[in-house]
């Protein structure tokens, strides 16, 4: 990825990367592991193997595992991933240093 | 109290907390009355959003629709909150680094050209009078069942609430009668829920109570359910009748619609920063997902009490609510057999020597939610409350709907386009009669539905899922993509999806059966073939045709870093 950096500006003595090119670098990483979660739980566990996952029960409950997917699970999931990347991309963005600041 | 008059107070005390916010946040600026002045609490904006997102059709229609679907139905779940994921990581914080008023506003200046801003203008427009209808229509419905109004009556008193805050207060006034009506609409779901939770489960939680067994005879809900269906001849309610790859088409189709519609996607421009549209995705969907949680839930109480209510009973002896639906025509039944007693039954029902039983009532989906409290015997001021819940819901989705026609008309068509020497103050006006005129259109019908209301929804979706979600990623996620790319990706993914669904919900009904659909994928499905066309056309294109001007590229470079939110837009145009 050598030939692509922009100009770089070392952070206090270090020698990490902190081009732009480097940040969205990091950005599509998390974008692409947490959406291969969002697939896995809505169209992986709710429709693609939801019929072999209902053969199993949630313990201590009526729900057959890839319904209550398809009706709750996903849902959950999809909240904490929102929250997961707001956390991950304002950690990021004070990194490399590009955040808003409080003012 | 009466329901009735249950029912009138209810609905006149929010009414009047809704008309007090629209006097108190009235806008004075194009700024305020289109994105609410940029200074919206990332919280309320996504209590506002969830509001705005929760249409008749969530709070009315989809828990009848799950409690009749069984697993099937899951494709709403999903697809309605799945949408919010891509939104946040995807589109939302870019958006608002862009920091412009309209979503035509994005796509014009991103793709440099005045024609995609007019394509954008014209989808906008037809996306939000498609959905418009049917939330008015709700009104309506909410109206004559329980106030006892005509249905036009109902929908012009909708219409004047309406107006007075979109018209006055643009999005300022929207957001925040928004917050309020959210508060309305949740409330009045989840009481009822809880009491139904209660009353089959013994546990006060929704959201648990339909996985959770009856506290007398230790009997699973669920099981419970699934063997009335075996009983009766419905297939069993927690697996699918539908194909795999059509459950998978229909929820990627809603989910990527979701994050394409512009008067979603226009809420996320009122907030102060780019890290608060993102939080603000989050909290949007924390609040949609309470209600989301708790409609299968009441879906399957409803199913269940709706089966032991009905099922064999002598027909002279059905409940009050049972008549009062069938005077509005929405319940029928016919004693084919004469027996005196309901038989409703599936298509697979057979009776004890092996011949099949015929099925006597029919039930519109859409009833479910607004008789489950009667079903249940709640008390008459839940009864009340879901009235005016259901009244938050269709309204608060009106009115930002015929924001998006006001801005596309004042903004995108005479400020960005036919009179860029506009006032401001001109254009503030001009918003304002537009936003007028949307509201006497879609109150217009409202009254008079075209026929095809259910089937246009499908439509705004497909539209929304093949028109502007390739071409806004594309936007920030590539520097190469290009005018052409974008504009015939945008054109070929919308032509193809029009021309799908309009030849089986219009031209050749009778072939919408599931033998006849490409690779079985339904018309409420396509919109996900649509949006791969749109993304390869324009990919293709791209690649062919003159990159774009220098200043696009770093336009896009600085849509993508959070600092300096607000300024970015005046670069690139």
């Amino acid at each position: 990825m050598n030939d692509r950096t922009g100009p770089r500006r070392p952070v206090r003595g270090t020698s990490r990367d902190t081009s732009p090119q480097e940040y969205w670098r990091r950005n599509i990483r998390y974008v692409g592991l947490l959406l291969a979660v969002w697939f896995l739980v809505s169209y992986g566990a709710g429709i693609l193997f939801a019929d072999p996952l209902n053969g199993i029960r949630i313990p201590g409950t009526g729900f057959p595992l890839g319904f209550w997917f398809a009706q709750q699970g996903s849902m959950y999931v999809f909240v904490a991933l929102i929250f997961v990347y707001v956390v991950l991309m304002n950690r990021l963005d004070r990194e490399f240093d590009v955040d808003e600041g409080d003012e | 109290m009466t329901i009735t008059a249950w029912t009138f107070t209810l609905v006149a005390l929010s009414f009047a907390l809704y008309i007090g916010i629209a006097i108190w946040s009235r806008a004075s600026s194009t700024s305020e009355f289109y994105v609410a002045g940029k200074g919206v609490h990332p919280v309320a904006n996504g209590m506002a959003t969830a509001a705005d997102w929760m249409s008749a059709a969530s709070f009315i229609s989809m828990a009848g629709i799950i409690s009749f679907l069984g697993y099937d139905g899951s494709v709403y779940l999903m697809g309605w909150t799945g949408g919010y994921v891509l939104l946040a990581l995807l589109l939302a914080p870019y958006l608002r680094k862009f920091g412009a008023f309209t979503v035509p506003d994005f796509v014009g200046d991103r793709y440099y050209s005045q024609s995609i801003r007019k394509l954008a203008v014209v989808c906008a427009i037809f996306v939000s009078f498609t959905y418009v209808a049917g939330q008015m229509r709700g009104v309506g419905i909410v109206f004559s069942r329980f106030l006892e109004v005509d249905v036009t009556l109902g929908v012009l008193i909708g219409m004047g609430i309406v107006f007075f805050y979109a018209v006055l207060g643009g999005m300022k006034g929207i957001t925040y009668t928004q917050v309020a009506q959210y508060c309305v609409l949740i409330f009045a779901y989840t009481v009822p829920a809880i009491f139904l939770s209660l009353m089959l489960t013994g546990t006060p939680l929704p959201q648990i109570g339909f996985g959770a067994a009856d506290p007398e005879t230790g009997t699973y809900l669920l099981d419970r359910l699934n063997g009335l269906h075996t009983e009766l001849g419905f297939a069993p309610y927690t697996s699918g009748t539908k194909s795999t790859l059509d459950v998978f088409a229909i929820t990627a189709a809603l989910m990527v619609g979701t994050a394409g519609l512009p008067h979603v996607i226009i809420r996320f421009y009122t907030v102060p920063k780019v890290r608060d549209a993102r939080v603000s995705a989050g909290w949007a969907l924390v609040f949609i997902a309470l209600l989301y949680t708790a409609a299968p839930a009441v879906a399957v109480f409803a199913r269940t009490n709706l089966i032991e209510t009905v099922s064999e009973q002598p027909y002279s002896e059905m409940p009050e609510w049972f008549s009062n639906w069938e005077t509005t025509g929405l319940i029928s039944f016919d004693d084919r057999n004469g027996d005196g007693l309901v038989q409703y039954v599936g298509p697979e029902a057979v009776d004890a020597s092996g011949a099949p039983i015929e099925n006597e009532l029919t039930i519109d989906r859409d009833i479910m939610v607004l008789a489950n409290p009667e079903i249940a015997r709640l008390p008459n001021w839940v009864i009340g409350l879901v009235a005016a819940g259901g009244l938050a819901a269709a309204l608060s989705t009106a009115a930002g709907l015929l924001l998006v026609v006001s801005t596309s008309i004042s903004h995108d068509m005479l400020k960005r386009g036919l009179r860029p020497d506009i006032t401001e103050k001109g254009e503030l006006i001009a918003a304002r009669v537009s936003a007028a005129v949307a509201v006497v259109i879609a109150g217009y019908l409202g009254i008079n539905p075209p026929g095809f209301v259910a089937e246009v929804v499908a439509f705004a979706f497909g539209l929304a899922a093949s028109s502007f979600f390739p071409v806004i990623i594309l936007g920030v996620f590539s520097k190469r993509m290009n005018r052409e790319g974008a504009y015939m990706g945008m054109l070929t993914g919308i032509l193809f999806t029009a021309a799908y669904i309009v030849y089986f919900k219009f031209v050749n009904p009778a072939a919408n059966t599931a033998d006849n659909w490409w690779f079985g994928i339904s018309p409420e499905g396509i919109g996900t073939v649509g949006m791969m066309i749109n993304f390869a056309v324009a990919l293709t294109v791209s690649r062919f045709t003159p990159p774009p001007p220098e200043r696009i590229g770093e336009l896009v470079e600085k849509i993508r870093v959070p600092r300096g939110a607000g300024e970015a837009h005046e670069i690139g145009a």
